[in-house]
């Protein structure tokens, strides 16, 4: 007998797929499954994104796509789903379909076939469980890609296993979480108000440097060489300028800034009068020199080094 | 068991059209998705501008705006074919989005702006276009370049009630404008923003927040290089002197030429006055003393207001940037010194 007709195959590749989330996804998902039908227990939908070519899948859109389930049997509307990849193409090509997505905190038998059919739409195509419903207590999403199992020649199941995944919070954090995690904002910040915040953020975060150092110092705690390393790093990369230098580039950058404060005077009359009046007086001084604006735009971002090195 | 006489029937048709109060527009409420969706959407497509359509309810004095979809960029082709395809697009998108049981209203568009350049006669045309369909609608703008900064650039805007009578009966001379009151500040009318969420998101972006103490956003306020965007403002601010000055010529041009065609008119008056004093001493017809084909008379068409109006709109745009901007930056520099100190 061949040993190839006795023994069962099962692959374990594809375990390098990383996918990466994009925050508007689980925006959507969520809200078509609070619209869903009343009959409905989940919604599934597609997935649309990019892959590159060392196999990680980008995440980027979606939508619910309508479905009906009964015991074992599902139906997908296909024309509903070709029709709104093709609207979604239209506006950006290069997303393609890259999976699909349930809202069921576990799988079922007919995910298969959902799968075999995104199968011909895609390669190798991802699956995203979100598990709307808070089963476990703790948010639970995850991606699955399938393998077929096969003894021999025949094809026995598909097994649907866990790939690694990365939520791409970046666009999510742009807008400031505070935003997104209330119910309701009255008012969004405005840009004074934002940098108080980080302000204070910044200041939170030093202070906790200082009593981590203090700490070492006093010896009541382990010295960690890399985070020492880090904080000389960090130190490092302030610029040695001498202080009659910087003070020279900090008056001036402070000139021409307040500059725009203060001395703007713009006076616009209504155009109502006969008479062409309309008096601008906008004054930027006199002498803003070449050599300020180029220097100034040497100074590091010193602040920020030192939030991205407390952030590991 | 008759108490008394029963309230009178009102007819169907009486019913409906009984007056109803349309309360003024308050708040824009917007959810979380619709703003994340504008904004991929208007990163995706930098530096290319870009629109969109808003779907909410419009209720009582808050619009609410649950959802949005972005409209495909038009490459230069014929613009017949555009239009259908735009057409047809937007009415495939919402059939489907109405099968999965999203709101089918559309209550306003949105578009991506350049450094808050957004105030052009288009906006106003796209304006009472809708209007025409819809009782209410807004107009979302969003800044991408500004938000690279820290802060989310969204604001609503909408017509105002005055300027839109005004415009549509093509009346924007100077007297009109007068006898309106009517200043530069009163074209554009901006509502304050609310953002919901739902609670189902609202618990998921909770337990998903990373415990890193400072975000992308701490990141994108800190950056102490102030010189590109005042550059930038301080160009385009210069650019719309320019055009403000051109307009100005245009008026003063419109002025000389009146006055010089009223003193044309009272010449050619005294002309015929003592022609018709001769006549009639000489026992003739007088002639009449108005002839209005006589290009003298001709009415000189007053240029019209509303460039220079939109202009003075966007300076004060890009000077209220500026201002938030340098008091910012002051802020920074402050704490770089502080950092600096020996």
């Amino acid at each position: 007998m061949a040993m190839g007709r006795t023994v069962l195959h099962m692959p374990s590749g594809h375990t390098g797929v990383v996918a990466k989330l994009h925050p508007t996804v689980l925006f959507n998902i969520s809200d078509s499954y609070i619209r869903r039908n009343d009959q409905q227990e989940r919604v599934i939908g597609t997935l649309l994104g990019s892959i590159s070519p060392d196999g990680t899948v980008e995440i980027r859109n979606s939508y619910a796509v309508p479905h009906s389930e009964q015991a074992d049997q599902v139906a997908v509307d296909i024309d509903y789903h070709r029709t709104m990849f093709e609207l979604h193409q239209r506006v950006n090509h290069k997303e393609i379909i890259v999976g699909w997505y349930s809202t069921g905190s576990s799988l079922s038998p007919s995910d298969t076939l959902i799968h075999d059919f995104y199968g011909r739409e895609v390669a190798n195509p991802v699956l995203l469980t979100v598990d709307t419903a808070f089963a476990e207590e703790k948010v639970n999403i995850k991606v699955f890609v399938s393998t077929l199992l096969t003894l021999g020649e025949r094809q026995l199941a598909a097994q649907f296993h866990e790939v690694q995944l990365d939520l791409r919070l970046i666009e999510a954090e742009r807008i400031g979480f505070d935003v997104l995690k209330k119910t309701m904002v009255e008012k969004l910040p405005n840009d004074l108000e934002g940098l108080e915040a980080t302000i204070e953020r910044l200041q939170d975060m030093i202070d906790r440097v200082f009593r981590y150092v203090d700490d070492v110092v006093e010896g009541q705690v382990q010295p960690d060489n890399s985070v020492g390393r880090f904080l000389a790093d960090t130190m490092a990369s302030v610029p040695r300028i001498s202080s009659d230098a910087f003070d020279k580039l900090f008056n001036d950058s402070v000139q021409v800034v307040s500059r725009f404060c203060t001395r703007r005077k713009i006076r616009i009359q209504n155009f109502s009068h006969p008479l062409i009046c309309l008096k601008l007086k906008f004054g930027i001084g006199g002498s803003i020199g070449k050599e300020t604006f180029t220097t100034s735009l040497f100074i590091p971002s010193l602040a920020a080094v030192f939030v991205r090195f407390l952030c590991g | 068991m008759a108490d008394g006489n029963p309230p009178p029937l009102r007819s169907f048709a009486q019913a409906a059209q009984a007056e109803v109060e349309v309360q003024p527009l308050r708040v824009v409420q917007i959810e979380g998705l619709v703003a994340l969706k504008i904004i991929k959407h208007c990163k995706e497509c930098m530096p290319a501008l870009v629109t969109g359509q808003l779907l909410g309810l419009d209720i009582g004095s808050i619009l609410e705006v649950t959802n949005c979809f972005p409209f495909p960029s038009r490459g230069g082709e014929d613009e017949d074919e555009l239009d259908t395809d735009g057409a047809n697009y937007q009415l495939e998108m919402m059939r489907c989005l109405r099968e999965v049981n999203v709101d089918n209203n559309t209550v306003g568009w949105y578009q991506s702006t350049y450094m808050g350049s957004f105030q052009t006669v288009e906006l106003i045309e796209t304006f009472l276009n809708y209007q025409e369909n819809i009782k209410r609608c807004v107009c979302i703008i969003y800044d991408p370049v500004r938000s690279g900064q820290g802060v989310l650039a969204l604001k609503a805007l909408k017509l105002s009630e005055d300027f839109m009578e005004l415009y549509r009966s093509q009346s924007l001379s100077g007297e009109k404008l007068r006898e309106k009151n009517m200043a530069w500040t009163h074209i554009f009318e901006e509502i304050p923003v609310k953002i919901s969420n739902s609670a189902l998101v609202s618990s998921l972006m909770t337990e998903l927040e990373p415990e890193a103490p400072a975000t992308q956003c701490d990141f994108d306020r800190l950056v102490l290089s102030t010189n590109p965007f005042m550059e930038k403002n301080l160009e385009f601010l210069i650019e719309c002197m320019d055009d403000l000055s051109m307009e100005q010529q245009k008026f003063q041009y419109y002025y000389r030429n009146l006055s010089r065609q009223q003193a044309q008119q009272q010449a050619w008056l005294q002309k015929r006055r003592t022609e018709n004093a001769a006549r009639r001493a000489s026992g003739e017809e007088p002639l009449p003393e108005e002839e209005p084909n006589n290009p003298v008379f001709k009415i000189l068409p007053e240029p019209s207001r509303l460039d220079s109006y939109l202009i003075t709109n966007q300076i004060s745009n890009y000077c209220s940037q500026v201002n938030g901007f340098a008091g910012q930056s002051l802020s920074k520099l402050y704490l770089m010194d502080a950092f600096h100190e020996d």
